[in-house]
């Protein structure tokens, strides 16, 4: 065992970093990659629908599916299995090459962007883990690729409800994007790296480590510092600003209840898939929900520490316990602990996202807008510049600095919020008939009179 | 200035109110639900629930339908069909002059609306709670006579 992990070979494919192995080490670690990322990503779809379906029926007072195998777990599959027996209809007038193309677009980039998750730091299997250095600026190319999916469905399957979810879709998430983006490059400006893996060694205590035996690659260790080292908690308040507004806006992303305009059932039918059925159908739904899990697990990664622990002792094994080989008490600690804490974050974060959709209503669809444009994103841009900012002022007069910064902040939002308070008064009391478009008496008339309303 | 505070209490309800929403959602996980599982719990029926059609018998064994093709008239949806046969001292199947040589009821016409029944001049069509009436193909929901008969009480006597 001990001569295969020392072969040259094993570390060119699993140790050595990626700047010095030989092209097959390369292509065998994209395959591992991609194949993690398949179990991953679309083996955790049924257990997020089980969760998401159980959860819903307690919250909502029934049982949710408890038949099908123990507790309803095999649910899913018995789901997945009758959507590919279903017959695959294709409707006589769609657009029959983008028709195909849709289900494909809306389901790969997803399936791609959960190559680069960071899911654990160690040399041996930290290697198969991606280190891409653009981490977070590929998943943010690829995460909008699929909203391309969705309006090519939209389009292409000659049906107004699908054309108006598809449009609605594309709105949506262009709107949120920015809002996303802005929160995401405030969490960038504190940690100033664009890897996944560095951010989240930047909130862990990072410790790079020589490779034994040789010369030219280190490897770094994180070990959880704590969760106050978080980015959710880094410049108070500006990093849980923004994760908030990374939060909402991601839930709009992944059009989500209570942003699910563009599949809303009691206007739309079923929106931009309305016209699938059988797999192609079952790849949308795959989509949806491989992509709730990534923008979920991009949040983990930036926010919350990713996949070390919240306190440093619950992220490893006591080094103490000697009565395993140290090569088991590393494997356990890096591909059994690691993941295991992201996983914990994602389904808490999951399970949160879960209770919005089952207590609030679904927004209409200018409030959608106006609080995508006129809250979210000022908000987010107001952070980015606050947190700038902070990070200038502590560079010039130390820890002070970030306490004037949040006065300032703390100054605007009084600000603002009078502003908004004065607003809030005027439309209170305000002759609300003046405001409208049309008189109001035209209208009791109109109606009254059974016509048409004029002007 | 007590204006103001009495807006800020109202907007401070206002921004909580879907907060105490998620909170009054969420401590439902830890209620118990009063759920009462189906296949295991069969609730009663309403006296009056409207569900499968059956085909009467008197308590001597013979059909009550006489083959008459009121109901068949009656339906809105034109879901029964009945052929009548003549009735022979030898071969008695109801009182009457005629029987239903076949009685016939797609049930994925049928509404339920239960003009069959108030038409039988005989009460031999009644509309009883049996509910289940999920199948996988068209042809057997088709039901005959014999899927709608009650079974013979002077049989049930013998075994």
């Amino acid at each position: 065992m001990s001569e295969l992990i020392n072969s040259p070979v094993w570390r060119d494919l699993f140790v050595n970093s990626a700047d010095n192995i030989p092209w097959y080490a390369e292509f065998v670690r994209s395959l591992l990659r991609f194949v993690i990322a398949l179990a991953g990503g679309l083996g955790s779809v049924p257990i997020l629908v089980w969760l998401e379906r159980r959860l819903l029926g307690f919250w909502q007072g029934r049982l949710g599916p408890n038949r099908v195998g123990p507790f309803g777990l095999l649910q899913p599959l018995a789901d997945a299995l009758k959507l590919m027996m279903k017959e695959d209809i294709t409707p006589t007038n769609v657009d029959k090459t983008l028709y195909y193309l849709a289900p494909a677009i809306a389901l790969v980039p997803v399936i791609c962007s959960l190559t680069v998750l960071p899911w654990n730091s160690s040399s041996d299997w930290g290697a198969v883990a991606p280190h891409l250095n653009v981490g977070i600026l590929f998943l943010l190319a690829v995460a909008s690729i699929e909203v391309y999916g969705v309006i090519l469905a939209g389009w292409s399957s000659n049906n107004k409800y699908s054309l108006l979810g598809g449009l609605r879709a594309s709105s949506q998430v262009i709107s949120y994007e920015l809002g996303m983006g802005l929160s995401i490059i405030a969490v960038l400006l504190m940690t100033g790296t664009l890897a996944m893996q560095e951010l989240v060694h930047s909130q862990t205590i990072a410790t790079n480590v020589p490779i034994p035996d040789s010369n030219y690659s280190v490897w770094t260790q994180s070990v959880s510092a704590g969760f106050w080292n978080w980015n959710i908690f880094k410049l108070f308040p500006f990093g849980l600003v923004a994760a908030v507004v990374y939060m909402i806006s991601m839930i709009a992303e992944t059009n989500r209840a209570p942003f699910d305009l563009p599949e809303a059932e009691t206007e739309l039918v079923a929106g931009f898939h309305t016209e699938y059925t059988s797999f192609k159908f079952a790849m949308f739904f795959m989509g949806e929900y491989a992509n709730m899990m990534i923008v979920s697990a991009i949040c983990v990664t930036l926010f919350l520490g990713g996949y070390t622990a919240p306190w440093g002792i619950l992220g490893q094994l006591p080094a103490s316990w000697t009565f395993f080989p140290s090569s088991v008490l590393n494997f356990i600690n890096h591909v059994v602990i690691a993941p295991a804490w992201l996983f914990i974050k994602l389904y808490t974060l999951i399970s949160f996202f879960i209770l919005v959709r089952a207590s609030q209503p679904r927004l209409r669809y200018d409030m959608l807008m106006h609080f995508g444009w006129k809250v979210l994103l000022p908000t987010a841009l107001a952070n980015v510049v606050l947190v700038a900012t902070s990070m200038a002022l502590q560079q010039l007069f130390g820890a002070v600095g970030h306490f004037i910064a949040v006065g300032i902040a703390g100054g605007l939002a009084t600000i603002v919020m009078w502003v908004a308070y004065l607003h809030w008064k005027a439309r209170k009391s305000g002759d609300e008939a003046s405001r409208l478009p049309i008189r109001r008496e035209s209208v009791v008339r109109a109606i009254a009179a059974r016509m048409p309303v004029e002007d | 200035m007590s204006e103001f505070w009495s807006d800020v209490r109202q907007i401070a309800s206002e921004v909580l109110a879907p907060f105490q929403g998620m909170a009054r959602v969420g401590v439902k996980i830890i209620e118990p639900t009063t759920v009462l599982s189906y296949p295991e719990f069969r609730r009663p029926m309403g006296r009056r629930a409207r569900w499968r059609h059956v085909l009467n018998r008197y308590d001597n064994g013979m059909e009550k339908c006489i083959g008459c093709s009121l109901c068949a008239g009656a339906c809105p949806a034109n879901a029964i069909l009945v052929v009548a046969g003549e009735n022979t001292d030898q071969d008695r199947k109801s009182p009457g002059e005629r029987f239903a040589e076949r009685y016939e009821i797609n049930m994925l016409r049928c509404i339920y609306c239960g003009f069959c029944q108030e038409s039988c001049p005989t009460g031999a069509i009644e509309l009883k709670d049996i509910f289940e009436l999920a199948e996988d193909s068209r042809k057997k929901l088709i039901y005959t006579k014999e899927m709608l008969l009650v079974p013979d009480p002077q049989l049930e006597r013998i075994d």
